[in-house]
């Protein structure tokens, strides 16, 4: 059967990316606005039980590549499962969630199937039998919305940027299978080093928590870490601490660092340089503390604070978890 | 062992950035233009291979008059030639179409290995290092943070970051690398090698003489704006006590978020 939009879901370890949700969400959207339906693909190894759970989710059909080739994200094993799963659903759109595999995969895809790509997309609409996307570019300074020419088109979607779809009970997809056994990587993952456990990543937390020079050294990051906690949230960084080895490059969030829309972003002691505003400016609701009444971060947030940081955050850690009882 | 960096000439990050007249662009004739900063990590760990393995580096990139200046400067830090594709209706082009064009430039440098920063910060596709590997049928890994090539040069380990950790892949040469902020500390332009850069080719090069189609537009550019304007904080008042409370107030009841 054939499917309007095919959607890459990512699995680590078993366990589906929120991000991927997203992606499915909009890809049922944009679906039924082309008059079809979504199918997912999924590549890993030891997966039907999850791959069983995207009907939940909107998936009319789900392909899956279950391979020893595919227990670790490969590049080229992923590419043929997905593009095998597109010639067989006969889609004219693929969606991907743009985190570091999605980032990775698409554009090898756009490539082999020769589609244009519309990359970190904020938004995404049929129009006129067209897709549209919106994206930022030059840091935020300019929002590009753009059209893709010919029909077939593969999106990223940057994260966070629509709602997960309600999970309903009860519904199965069918599964087809993907044989990708005869793909022999030259580019092989041959394991997965983990930051510390449990820590949530910047780019896909709906929390974010940053700390920027106001912390005046590493060790203030302790009342970042503890509100962070508090909220459930991650920890980001501004360059400037980054660059003074307070805390690892994968929290910067900014221009050479990531880019993040969470519901809510709390900038702490830092400034608001455009590289930084760069990476944070789409979050929906963005709270500053700052000491300094004049710091450009004020003209970017909804909510501004001035005061010392030290005094806040511990009171507001103390009562998001009184709050959280 | 070749070894090609693809180098892109951008907008300084803090230029100032003015939406274009027709609302379909942006207007760059003023802002100051800059080597992309991911692809001075490329071209570092390019010049370390060449130092660990031997052969050379040559750059390549797509552009006017100013990528020149980019060349220079990468012929200072070492390299020992460039190539460059002179047509500037690549300036706006998809992705795809300058990965092709790349694909001829890396093809006529017959480079085994091929380093590219991860994005250019202007248009922050990351899509180019991805579908250059493609079109040339390589392996490829992105966002690179550690690159460790083999003694006999028949491949590498290279650390991928990604969310909350690291890949750690093994690839075989030639492949496209792209480079990420931390894979080194790259190094400045001695004096030696700016006069040295003086003396080396830049070979200029057309689409004709790559036999290359005229870019796609794959992607039409239905406009452009300023993002919306922030009308600046709502700024909470009082001590601290009485600006958390209400803080929590607004999240909690008003905002929904916490």
């Amino acid at each position: 059967m054939a499917h309007a939009v095919l959607v890459f879901v990512e699995q680590r370890n078993g366990e589906i990316k929120k991000s991927s949700l997203e992606a499915l969400g909009l890809g049922r959207t944009l679906a039924s606005d082309l008059g079809g339906t979504v199918a997912a693909v999924i590549a890993g190894e030891g997966i039907a039980e999850t791959a069983a759970s995207l009907g939940a989710y909107g998936a009319a059909a789900v392909y899956v590549a279950d391979d020893p080739v595919a227990a670790l994200y490969s590049t080229e094993a992923y590419a043929a499962a997905v593009a095998g799963a597109a010639a067989k659903a006969e889609a004219t759109l693929l969606i991907l969630s743009a985190t570091a595999m999605g980032k990775d995969l698409a554009p090898r895809l756009a490539a082999r199937l020769g589609w244009s790509y519309l990359a970190d997309a904020t938004e995404a609409a049929m129009a006129d039998g067209r897709l549209t996307a919106v994206r930022p570019r030059y840091a935020g300074r300019a929002i590009w919305k753009l059209a893709a020419v010919p029909e077939k088109v593969v999106l990223g979607l940057r994260p966070n940027s629509v709602a997960v779809p309600e999970k309903a009970e009860g519904e199965a997809a069918p599964i087809e299978a993907i044989d990708v056994s005869g793909v022999s990587p030259r580019a092989r993952t041959i394991r997965v080093e983990s930051e510390a456990q449990g820590e949530i990543d910047v780019a896909e937390a709906d929390i974010v928590v940053s700390g920027g020079r106001g912390l005046k050294e590493a060790e203030g990051f302790s009342v970042i870490r503890e509100l962070a906690g508090a909220l459930g949230g991650a920890v980001g960084a501004s360059r400037a601490v980054v660059d003074a080895g307070w805390i690892g490059h994968d929290h910067q969030v900014g221009q050479t660092g990531k880019t993040v829309s969470p519901s809510l972003y709390i900038a702490a002691g830092i400034s608001g340089a455009i590289q930084h505003v760069a990476g944070m400016r789409t979050s929906k609701c963005i709270v500053a503390v700052n000491k300094d009444p004049e710091a450009p971060i004020f003209q970017v947030a909804d909510y501004g604070i001035v005061g010392d940081l030290f005094e806040v955050l511990p009171k507001l850690t103390e009562a998001v978890h009184a709050l959280k009882g | 062992m070749k070894i090609v960096v693809c180098l892109k000439q951008v907008p300084a990050t803090d230029s100032r950035i003015r939406i274009s007249g027709d609302g379909r662009g942006v207007e760059l004739s003023s802002v100051d233009w800059v080597v992309n900063p991911y692809d001075e990590f490329a071209m570092e760990e390019a010049l370390r291979l060449k130092e660990k393995l031997g052969g050379e580096v040559h750059v390549v990139s797509i552009g006017g008059e100013k990528v020149e200046d980019a060349m220079r400067t990468a012929l200072a830090l070492g390299a020992d030639g460039a190539i460059v594709l002179k047509d500037a209706t690549y300036a706006e082009a998809d992705a795809l179409s300058v990965s092709r064009a790349l694909a001829a430039l890396v093809r006529r440098a017959e480079a085994e290995v091929v380093f590219c920063g991860k994005q250019a910060v202007d248009d922050d596709r990351m899509a180019v290092p991805a579908m250059l590997a493609e079109l040339l049928d390589w392996p490829q890994v992105t966002v690179a943070v550690g690159f460790e090539a083999s003694e006999d040069g028949a491949g590498a380990r290279v650390q991928r970051e990604i969310e909350g950790g690291r890949e750690v892949v093994e690839v075989a040469f030639p492949a496209v690398i792209a480079a990420q902020k931390g894979l080194n500390e790259p190094r400045y332009a001695s004096l030696k090698g700016i006069m040295a850069a003086k003396k080396k080719p830049i070979e200029v090069v057309t689409a004709a003489d790559l036999a290359l189609e005229a870019p796609g537009d794959a992607i039409e550019v239905l406009d452009v704006t300023a993002p919306p304007a922030k009308t600046g904080a709502r700024m909470i008042e009082g001590d601290a006590s009485e600006q958390v409370a209400e803080l929590v107030r607004i999240l909690h009841e008003e905002k929904k978020l916490v």
